[in-house]
């Protein structure tokens, strides 16, 4: 019983932060129809900033993370004006080469930077501790995580189905051209989800640290479970990412528990039984 | 004037015997790879299928090759046909499966089977000595050509293999099925409404290009006589596509001169900087997307017709 609850609780938690990470370059792929390669940057450069803020700075934990998600924003629409514009309606291929010469280029400047060592990012105090829930303890970092990932899926919820932005962001997904034709202006729609979905890779691989531990090769050490989310959840869903980031890391971390020696067999092969039943991944639109 | 081009590529390629014989062992690398990228060059430049995931195949190539020289002969060529048989067993099987989907689904298909595979080559320690790999395996001679200190045999052999590899894709992709697979990359709908069997053509060709991967995966394990579950890894995967994608797709010629130039710039820039090689790979990526977006053979077009 308690296995299972551990396996719940931690697998969620993981589930939290995959959906983090990947719900920005869901919706970019979605949207943009860009195939980015570096999306995992944004992680990274959310957490080296945090790290520089919190470790060389010294500043609060909760300082740095604000500072590390802002910075990354700010790189993301500066990139997103340099750089992203021109790769929009390219082929596929030249859109991957593209990406992946930007996420060269991440790695290399955190390398340079920083180094290629692990970069702390230790939880505060206050999160080091456990929570006793009345039911049983749980450690707070978890309940954290498991209350932002909820509370951001919530509001993410609430900005794209109940705000005028969210309906312009739905329209422009739905026919860009028909979008730009009733007067939505597609390219700040595209600038703006695209900074907000770096702004939650860079929280995401904040919190995250624990499990996806932060280093200059991040972008291309994890692209693969990014990509295995957007897949599973299908490309463009907001709903699908969560939905798909909690399967996955329930997933993974229960073979993690129960198979060790397997467990990676495992995650992919479900991952495989996934998509053969739902080739456009659970709620991608036929 | 292709056929002159090809003999001076080869000429090229052995004369580079005399220029830098100290190099050899690197040159044997360029070969292998480049002999991996043009297999995918055929699955992605010509029939137009995503994948990330050709380590599958060269990775079964390699550990077939090893395990034979290990258990059964010692012998080379022998060796490469089994290598090249296993691989495109395993292309022929997963391709069964990965071939009805398309896109990011086929995209993350196909990493997920090389996955598989290395999870199982990192498990099965029996078999195959786990997460150290395979090795102590001593080739037999190829040809009364022994295997020597200098890599001589080796890059001839790679070279020997490649070339013949080359001359059988150049034929696939003239013959009827490779002008049906472009037919197929550019408009699938129609190709299915022509009467063309596509995902059968899809099957054909990924198993034969899975074949000329496997023929790497041997030829790595051959020369180096090692092979470790590295050979299935996604990055092995994920440059071999950035090769192809920098020299050009659906050329042949592209696999060649994209793989050439990411492992010189790779190999110069790593020993003039061994910490931020990473920056000159990352500016020529760009520099070709951005100044030669269809690759860098289509500058050589742009020469030739002038």
């Amino acid at each position: 019983m308690s296995i299972l609850l551990a396996i719940l609780v931690d697998g969620v938690a993981y589930g939290m932060i995959l959906f983090l990470i990947s719900v920005g370059l869901s919706v970019t792929m979605g949207l943009m129809r860009v195939i980015n390669l570096a999306h995992g940057g944004f992680a990274l450069i959310g957490g080296a900033l945090a790290h520089l803020a919190l470790i060389r700075l010294g500043l609060p934990w909760a300082v740095a993370a604000g500072l590390g998600v802002l910075g990354t924003v700010a790189v993301a629409v500066v990139l997103e004006r340099a750089f992203y514009r021109h790769i929009y309606g390219r082929p596929e291929l030249e859109q991957v080469l593209a990406t992946v010469g930007l996420a060269f280029l991440m790695i290399a400047s955190v390398n340079l930077a920083l180094g290629s060592s692990l970069l702390a990012l230790p939880a505060p105090e206050w999160m080091r501790g456990s929570v006793d829930l009345g039911v049983r303890t749980l450690p707070v970092h978890r309940v954290v995580v498991l209350a932002a990932g909820a509370a951001i899926a919530l509001a993410l919820w609430a900005l794209v189905e109940r705000s005028r932005f969210g309906i312009r962001l739905r329209a422009a997904v739905d026919d860009a051209r028909a979008a730009s034709a009733l007067g939505i202006d597609t390219g700040r729609v595209y600038a703006a989800a695209f900074a907000l979905g770096a702004g939650l890779a860079a929280l995401g691989g904040i919190l995250g640290a624990e499990l996806l531990p932060i280093e200059a090769y991040y972008p291309l050490r994890y692209l693969v479970l990014f990509l295995f989310v957007v897949a599973v959840g299908g490309m463009g869903s907001i709903a699908g990412s969560l939905a798909a980031a909690l399967a996955l890391g329930v997933l993974d971390t229960a073979a993690r528990y129960l198979v060790p020696d397997f467990g990676t067999i495992f995650f992919y092969l479900g991952t495989m039984a996934i998509l053969a039943v739902r080739p456009r991944g659970l709620l991608g639109r036929a | 004037m292709r056929l002159a081009l090809d003999l001076a590529l080869l000429a090229g390629a052995l004369g580079l015997m005399w220029i830098v014989p100290d190099q050899l062992a690197f040159l044997t690398r360029v070969l292998i790879m480049i002999l991996l990228v043009l297999s995918l060059d055929l699955v992605v430049g010509f029939a137009g299928i995503a994948t990330l995931g050709q380590a599958a195949m060269f990775g079964s190539g390699a550990y077939a090759a090893a395990l034979f020289a290990l258990h059964v002969s010692a012998e080379p060529l022998s060796g490469l046909v089994v290598g090249m048989a296993a691989a495109a067993g395993v292309a022929f099987v997963s391709g069964l499966a990965l071939l009805r989907a398309k896109a990011l689904t086929l995209l993350v298909l196909t990493i997920a089977v090389a996955e598989v595979l290395q999870e199982v080559a990192n498990q099965a320690d029996t078999v195959t000595g786990g997460a150290d790999g395979l090795g102590g395996y001593l080739m037999a001679p190829l040809l009364g050509a022994e295997f020597d200190l200098w890599g001589r045999t080796g890059y001839l052999y790679a070279l020997g293999v490649l070339a013949l590899c080359f001359a059988f894709a150049r034929r696939l992709a003239g013959s009827p099925l490779g002008l049906a697979l472009r037919g197929i990359r550019e408009a699938p709908d129609r190709m299915h409404a022509l009467g063309t069997p596509v995902y059968w053509r899809l099957v054909t060709v990924y198993t034969l290009a899975g074949g000329l991967a496997g023929a790497a995966g041997a030829l790595s394990a051959q020369t180096t006589e090692l092979v470790s579950p590295a050979a299935f890894d996604f990055s092995l995967s994920a440059e071999a596509l950035i090769m192809l994608i920098l020299g050009g797709t659906g050329r042949l010629y592209g696999a060649i001169l994209g793989t050439v130039l990411f492992m010189a710039v790779h190999h110069f820039a790593a020993a003039v900087d061994p910490f931020n090689w990473l920056f000159a790979i990352g500016a020529l990526v760009l520099a070709v997307v951005f100044l030669a977006p269809a690759g860098l053979v289509s500058l050589a077009d742009r020469w030739v017709r002038r």
